[in-house]
């Protein structure tokens, strides 16, 4: 988590100076989701994330080389330098794509189970989706599909009660979504969002399961993002102005510092051990980020490439 | 007189379309995502909720089939909805009540009902925005039969192709630009004017070559002729501004006379919007009518890039429109 969130702040950082050309989304507030469910998978697991999927990459791919290269829009990067921020792969790792097309990969990720489940692979589907997207009809084909057909996909709704400028309560009845799980009799858990240990224990329940007999689970984690919806303020959220003190209220359940003081609490760690990590978390970033900043942009020749796999 | 008249930029020609329309006609009303937002939409819907009420102006879920589905039913039922997508990327989730429902309404039941929405949508590129969030796609509703299909260039049409839009009985997609927004015009007084009388137009005079752009590409068309009036080149530019149904007519009076067509989109090259206008052209001009033979500028085919590097190379500007003309055309 310490890793994820030192990452996003220095693309923050990069952002606001100029460094960075694409729009980034940050999930800073939100690591604990995509950390407690990662922990749980192999490489051979098929991911999907969308805009917001720094920490669904990283949680299965800690290389923030290529995290920071494809930011940066080098050749190095995730996707070679093509898709920057808000479009990320990490094949051999599982994570088979995220892209900014709200609720666009929840179907795709429905198909990699389905395909899992014909090839008798044992492996699973995971969709990272946030609140907003629970709105797009295809979520709730998928729902129904996953369901009448039994397929290994656990949705992880991100709810951080935000699409965009627009809160929950404007949008939706309720400001939970596990309903829709509900009528379409798939099993579901709403957790705390900001609780790894409640979203690892919960996923890692729902995964073996589903390793053992293909069926499809969901787990609402309800969440805050720190920083507006796209790139690095926090002050103003795309034009509309957030309200601090439930940034602040927020803030106070930040999922590192509660783990990081029940584990000091519990004296399985220490302050101390904690600064140690920090600094050394911030060695690594400043490490990669230097190397990332040297890279090479793609060749300006490979506009056509890949557009087919014949050329 | 003139000096005393204040320039209105693209984007607050189209809030003052909007404006209009709302005081005007209690039967249209607005729906779609960013409304209440400063940001998604620019300026173009800048406190309409406030003005007009939040029941008019609705900013919804993240559900474009639906909405747009609904947009389509309320305007079957007496309404003029207006509904609108912040990029075009994101409408394709309600294909089928644009293509299947909307576009057939009134000729699947033999004229007795129409289904006079508007969808408008943005154009919104650049940036390293990527290959989801870059997309113009005006060629592929412009193969609908039963859509009307408008793209303003000048502030004047920004607002004034909305209203007619609007006011129109057959479902129309309204397509305004970012590129655009900045865009100013010392703006006439508004007229109605239907849409079916809105024809390409020419806004530059010239006797050399015709240079036909829509949307952002007519303003590329523009620049570039200004250049080319340097090297003594005259063109003349036109601007389609309804692409669906395509009336190629004045266009057609201007190739006869300046025997040079250059047509420039900020589509894909394949199966789009500068194809059909070449190929409206060539087919009703006689043969050896052309000095040089008709060109487009196209995107080339392939999925908007990410990378900065890449972006440069894949939109079109004024000086690849001199170049290229330079290469392709003998004055
Ligand atoms: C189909 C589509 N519609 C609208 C958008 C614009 N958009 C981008 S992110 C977003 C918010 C989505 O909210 P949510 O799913 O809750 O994810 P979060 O941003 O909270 O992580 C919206 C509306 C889009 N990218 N795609
Ligand atoms: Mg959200």
């Amino acid at each position: 988590m310490s890793v994820i969130r030192a990452a996003e702040i220095k693309i923050a950082d990069a952002k606001k100076n100029g460094l960075i050309k694409g729009p980034v989304h940050l999930g800073v507030g939100q690591e604990a989701i995509a950390v407690g469910v990662s922990k749980n998978l192999q490489d051979t697991d098929r991911i999907f994330g969308a805009h917001r999927s720094h920490s669904h990459i990283l949680g299965v791919d800690n290389d923030l080389h290529k995290l920071f290269a494809e930011v940066l829009g080098k050749n190095t990067g995730f996707s070679s330098g093509m898709g920057g921020s808000m479009h990320l792969v990490s094949k051999s790792k599982g994570f088979l794509g995220s892209v900014p097309i709200v609720a666009g990969t929840v179907p795709l990720a429905l198909g990699a189970g389905l395909a899992s489940k014909l090839q008798k692979s044992g492996d699973i589907a995971i969709s990272y989706l946030g609140d907003g997207a629970t709105e797009e009809g295809v979520f709730h084909e998928s729902l129904n599909f996953a369901r009448v057909s039994n397929i290994p996909i656990l949705f992880v709704v991100e709810n951080n009660l935000f699409s965009s400028h627009m809160h929950m309560s404007l949008r939706q009845p309720s400001n939970t979504i596990n309903r829709f799980a509900k009528a379409h009799k798939i099993e579901s858990k709403l957790v705390d969002g900001n609780d790894v240990i409640e979203i690892y224990k919960t996923s890692s329940e729902f995964i073996r399961k589903m390793r053992l007999k293909p069926e499809p689970y969901l787990i609402e984690a309800i969440t805050y993002r720190w920083f507006g919806h796209v790139d690095w303020r926090d002050d103003i959220d795309v034009g509309v102005e957030r309200s601090k003190k439930d940034l602040l209220n927020w803030k106070k359940r930040d999922p590192i510092k509660r783990l990081s003081d029940a584990m000091i609490n519990k004296k399985i760690w220490t302050k101390e051990k904690q600064i140690t990590l920090d600094s050394k978390i911030k060695e690594l970033i400043e490490e990669n980020w230097e190397k990332a900043t040297t890279d090479d942009f793609p060749n300006k020749e490979s506009l056509l490439d890949n557009v087919y796999k014949y050329d | 007189m003139f000096t005393n008249m204040i320039k209105t930029t693209y984007s607050d020609a189209i809030l003052s379309g909007f404006d209009y329309l709302l005081e005007n006609y209690s039967e249209v009303f607005v729906l779609g995502q960013g409304l209440w937002s400063p940001w998604y939409v620019g300026n173009t819907m800048k406190n309409l909720d406030k003005k007009y009420g939040k029941e008019r102006i609705i900013d919804t879920p993240v559900s474009e089939s639906a909405c747009t589905g609904a947009a389509v039913g309320a305007s079957i039922c007496g309404m003029k909805p207006i509904i609108v997508h912040p990029r075009m990327d994101f409408m394709l989730y309600a294909m089928d009540s644009i293509v299947n429902q909307a576009a057939k309404w009134s000729y699947m039941f033999g004229g007795q009902l129409n289904a006079p929405v508007t969808i408008r949508c943005i154009i919104n590129r650049g940036g390293s925005q990527g290959a989801q969030h870059s997309q113009a796609l005006h060629s592929w509703f412009a193969h609908i039969p039963g859509i009307r299909v408008v793209m303003p260039f000048t502030a004047d049409d920004a607002r004034d192709l909305l209203i007619s839009s609007v006011l129109c009985p057959d479902p129309v997609i309204y397509i305004d630009d970012r590129w655009l927004y900045e865009q100013t015009a010392n703006l006439n007084p508004i007229k109605e004017t239907p849409l079916d009388s809105v024809t390409p137009k020419c806004i530059k005079k010239g006797d050399q070559i015709t240079i036909v752009g829509s949307g952002y590409s007519t303003l590329l068309a523009l620049r570039a002729s200004n250049k080319l009036n340097c090297n003594g080149i005259c063109a003349e530019v036109f601007d389609l501004r309804v692409l669906n149904p395509f009336n190629s007519k004045n266009i057609l009076d201007s190739v006869l006379k300046t025997k040079r067509l250059l047509v420039i989109d900020s589509g894909w090259k394949t199966c789009g919007m500068a194809s059909e206008v070449i190929t409206s052209i060539v087919e009703n001009i006689p043969t050896n009518t052309l000095i040089d033979p008709p060109r487009r500028i196209t995107l080339p085919d392939c999925p908007a890039p990410s990378s900065e590097v890449h972006e440069k190379d894949y939109y079109p500007d004024e000086e690849k429109i001199i170049k290229f003309i330079n290469k392709f055309y003998c004055f």
